[in-house]
């Protein structure tokens, strides 16, 4: 018993990893609708730029608000260059597109601060909460950094004009641009923001995964089942979403024998789909209807 | 032979009934003829590396024309095809390593357990939807890898090691190296599927995959029986790509658990998406992409290849957003309005 509750822990200690990417990918998909494959290379190359500053010898949270709003900047800018022009292209282009920029961004990062594996300073510490250690402060303080990135999304969606604007933008581009919302640009401040959630979504992870271009390539399949079991329209479910992903990989890590450890993302995987079954729109999505 | 007709691409103006043997048709299968003459000559001239690199764009050819017929034609996303991949591959690679069977009679066998698998896998897929589906695919595709690393099926898989094949003679003493009689054989099996591809899509089989791709619930009151097509569908795309593979461990006389990983989707997911969604013989461009370009590009620069691959992909997106389809569809239009002005 005392084994399950520490395993369930130590999974949503993990989980909280995969609640924050999961966020950025919901965010992307709130505003443009489009998977971002590329969502993990935008939140690596941010955290490459937040080491950079903090190599120069700039305070954390003074690098870590700087690099949110730089990653906003680069968020805004790779929307207005690299997807505007093909903006009524298929999806199918896009997500080639997005796999293009994932490239482009992780070998770029390799070239510039090079392949090796660097460590990443930590605001809230190392040392073990709780009895058998299973969470690290760091942990902790990633969980309530998550939640008030959640609580500030919810807030912006729910009351802000420009957080009404920008659902209206997604759902119905055509009536929302006649109301006078300006679609292309909510499209780039969504583009923005989803940066800016996996800039501190990156600087987050990294003390915990290292730093290095290739971080993110797992932490993003992590990430993208969270966000699809929550529901992918859904912050809130994303959050769920990336800690039973978590809680769900540990246990079966722990407790199913022989092919447990070796196979514990599948399984993770295959309970996602067997929920999708059941629930085709993610636990908290809602169906969507169709006009024939 | 003749190359499809992309009834499918041509929106209005040209109704199903194009004509036996209208011009554009004449056209067309003087392209297809003159790309086969093309490509049987080639393999005389090249040094054997190349020959063996263009084996290959046939063989991703076969698996992106598996792709296409359920994403192009069906309107089914899949991340997962580089399971079927694997599935063809280690069943050619099993057979021919621990039952001695000839090579060309694992293709067939490795298209019967792949339809199998892909039809299994089509039925639960029924429910799920866009991303959705793209999730359940994206887990085949990262589960694979790993279950064929597992330890208690390592005495057939070869665990990490994978298993190594012999690459096979020309048979009645043809004058060929075993490059060249590769390159051949592939060849034909991938115009043969070409043409069997054409045909699927242009019958009342296709018509209905169509169908159900642009509105389900039309087809549906039309008494399309959805979910036996798309699980159908999922069957025969996996029957593509599963003879790509087993085609594929051949040629390339080897096969690990890590060959078939979810990038080589990816992969193929860019081959589709160069050669064009819904335009068969795209996916022999796509292939020649996938192949080609990432070597290209590690040529010009070491350091910094996966970024001049990234620009070449969204470059070639900006400039022909349906891919190489769009670029035969533009040039069709041109010759239209040419002979309608003379």
């Amino acid at each position: 018993m005392e084994l399950l509750l520490q395993q369930i822990l130590a999974g949503l200690a993990t989980g909280t990893i995969y609640a924050c990417i999961a966020l950025a990918i919901v965010m992307t998909y709130l505003a443009i609708g489009h998977l971002n494959f590329a969502q993990g290379e935008m939140a690596m190359f941010s955290t490459f730029v937040a080491w950079q500053l903090i190599q120069w010898g700039v305070p954390y949270w003074i690098t870590f608000l700087a690099t949110i709003s730089l990653s906003f900047l680069g968020g805004v800018l790779i929307e207005r260059v690299v997807l505007r022009p093909i903006h009524n292209a298929p999806v199918l282009s896009h997500v080639a597109v997005f796999i293009g920029l994932l490239a482009i961004l992780n070998s770029l990062a390799g070239f510039i601060w090079n392949f090796s594996v660097k460590p990443f300073p930590t605001p809230f510490g190392t040392a073990a909460l709780g009895e058998g250690g299973f969470v690290s402060a760091h942990q902790v303080g990633m969980i309530a950094v998550t939640l008030v990135v959640l609580a500030f999304l919810y807030a912006f969606f729910r009351f802000t004009r420009i957080g009404l604007a920008m659902r209206a933008a997604a759902a119905d581009p055509v009536s929302a641009r006649l109301v006078g919302i300006r679609v292309d640009w909510m499209m780039a401040l969504g583009w923005g923001m989803a940066s800016s959630i996996g800039a501190i979504a990156g600087m987050m992870i990294a003390p915990i995964v290292f730093l290095e271009p290739n971080m993110m390539l797992g932490v993003l399949l992590y990430g993208f089942a969270g966000a699809v079991l929550g529901g992918l329209a859904s912050p809130l479910g994303a959050v769920c979403g990336g800690l039973i992903v978590g809680v769900i990989e540990n246990l079966a890590g722990t407790f199913i024998p022989v092919i447990g450890g070796e196979l514990k993302f599948t399984i993770a995987l295959v309970v996602i789909v067997a929920v999708l079954l059941m629930k085709p729109q993610g636990l908290f999505g809602r169906p969507v209807l169709h006009r024939v | 032979m003749s190359l499809p007709s992309d009834e499918t691409l041509e929106a209005v103006p040209q109704p199903a009934v194009a004509g036996r043997m209208s011009p554009s048709l004449l056209v067309r299968s003087g392209f297809g003829l003159s790309a086969l003459a093309v490509a049987l000559i080639l393999p005389l001239l090249t040094p054997s590396f190349l020959t063996f690199q263009l084996t290959l764009v046939l063989v991703y050819a076969i698996a992106i024309m598996g792709l296409n017929l359920l994403t192009g034609f069906n309107g089914q996303f899949s991340l997962g095809h580089s399971a079927f991949y694997a599935i063809g591959a280690y069943t050619a690679a099993i057979l021919m390593d621990k039952a001695s069977l000839p090579y060309a009679l694992t293709l067939p066998a490795a298209g019967v357990t792949c339809f199998i698998f892909g039809f299994l896998f089509g039925l639960p897929a029924l429910r799920l939807e866009g991303v959705y589906l793209a999730l359940a695919t994206f887990a085949l595709a990262v589960a694979t890898p790993q279950i064929l690393k597992l330890s208690p099926l390592e005495y057939w898989t070869g665990g990490v090691q994978g298993i190594v094949i012999d690459k096979p003679d020309a048979p009645f003493g043809l004058p060929l190296n075993q490059d060249q009689w590769l390159y051949y054989f592939t060849l034909l099996v991938a115009v043969a599927m070409t043409i069997v591809a054409t045909n699927l899509v242009a019958s009342r089989t296709g018509r209905s995959m169509m169908a159900i791709r642009d509105n389900p619930t039309a087809a549906r009151s039309m008494g399309i029986n959805i979910a036996l097509y798309k699980s159908l569908t999922f069957g025969v795309s996996a029957l593509y790509t599963g003879v790509a593979g087993a085609l594929g461990a051949i040629v390339v006389q080897f096969v690990a658990p890590d060959s078939f990983t979810f990038f080589l989707s990816i992969s193929l997911l860019v081959g589709l998406v160069v050669g064009g969604v819904g335009w068969i013989p795209g996916a022999f461009f796509g292939g020649a992409f996938v192949l080609f370009v990432p070597n290209f590009a590690e040529s010009l620069s070491k350091g910094l290849s996966g970024a001049v691959y990234g620009v070449m992909i969204i470059l070639l997106i900006y400039v022909m957003p349906s891919g190489a389809a769009g670029l035969a569809r533009m040039a069709g239009r041109l010759r239209h309005a040419r002979g309608d002005r003379s």
